[in-house]
């Protein structure tokens, strides 16, 4: 399955790129499972992504928890918690 | 969206909804004249302003990066929750991107209502939850040219959120 992931705010700069376009193994559900992944692709992505309670995460633009399914999602965005305002 | 056009309003509810992401500054009287033309029905207007603060003549400026087209969506969907929430016959919402200077305009709400208690709640309420909500971040450019932070998210705006689910 290939997803777009975009990335922004520290974990778009400590990756060093805003958004790519990824081929998800099948055992990739969730959004959790997705950050796992993700943590397995290198060393920037594995520091990134070593504590995953501090990623939040969209699908399709909406919020979304760790658990939930990614399914036919177009577009997961993971970042920091919003400093807006 | 960016430019100097008027955000689209909301038909679907009595209030009038309009939402702006832009990186130009806004000016407050006309945001407010605009909510208030042609209606008779609007006792009260309350607005907020958030400004780019120095941190104690530490910053240059203050980097705001959005995720275009989810940081509308999500204002708008707080804001109609705030226009039904407290009958707001309407609400306005202005967030800004880029670099800002200390002094300078970060965000706008106008709640307009009947009654000034309402449009307080629901400008409050508006902010509580864009700040939380709203897919913004905030970047610290520190004055000599020093390498910033990004802000931190706080505790303390997750509580203030809070305090509306107990009402």
């Amino acid at each position: 399955m290939s997803m777009r992931v975009v990335y922004f705010a520290w974990v778009r700069e400590r990756l060093g790129k805003g958004s790519e376009e990824l081929e998800l193994p099948e055992n990739v559900k969730t959004v959790g499972d997705l950050i796992a992944h993700l943590a397995t692709l290198g060393e920037e992505y594995e520091a990134v992504f070593a504590v995953p309670q501090v990623i939040r995460a969209a699908i399709d633009e909406e919020h979304a928890d760790h658990d939930e399914a990614i399914g036919a999602a177009r577009e997961i965005a993971l970042f920091p918690p919003m400093t807006g305002g | 969206m960016s430019g100097g056009v008027r955000g689209d309003s909301d038909k679907h509810s009595a209030a009038t909804v309009t939402v702006r992401i832009q990186a130009e500054d806004f000016d407050i009287a006309s945001e407010i004249a605009a909510l208030a033309e042609g209606r008779a029905d609007i006792g009260a207007v309350a607005t907020f302003t958030g400004l780019c603060r120095d941190e104690g003549g530490r910053l240059s400026s203050l980097e705001l990066e959005h995720y275009p087209g989810m940081a509308e969506r999500a204002i708008r969907t707080i804001a109609n929750e705030a226009a039904k929430r407290f009958a707001l016959t309407g609400i306005t919402a202005i967030h800004r991107y880029g670099k800002i200077a200390p002094g300078c305009n970060i965000v706008l709400v106008v709640a307009t209502a009947p009654h000034r208690q309402a449009a307080f709640d629901g400008a409050s309420f508006l902010m509580d939850y864009l700040k939380t909500e709203a897919p913004f971040w905030k970047k610290e450019h520190r004055k000599g040219g020093g390498a910033g932070e990004w802000v931190s998210a706080k505790d303390s705006d997750d509580r203030a959120k809070a305090r509306w689910d107990k009402r």
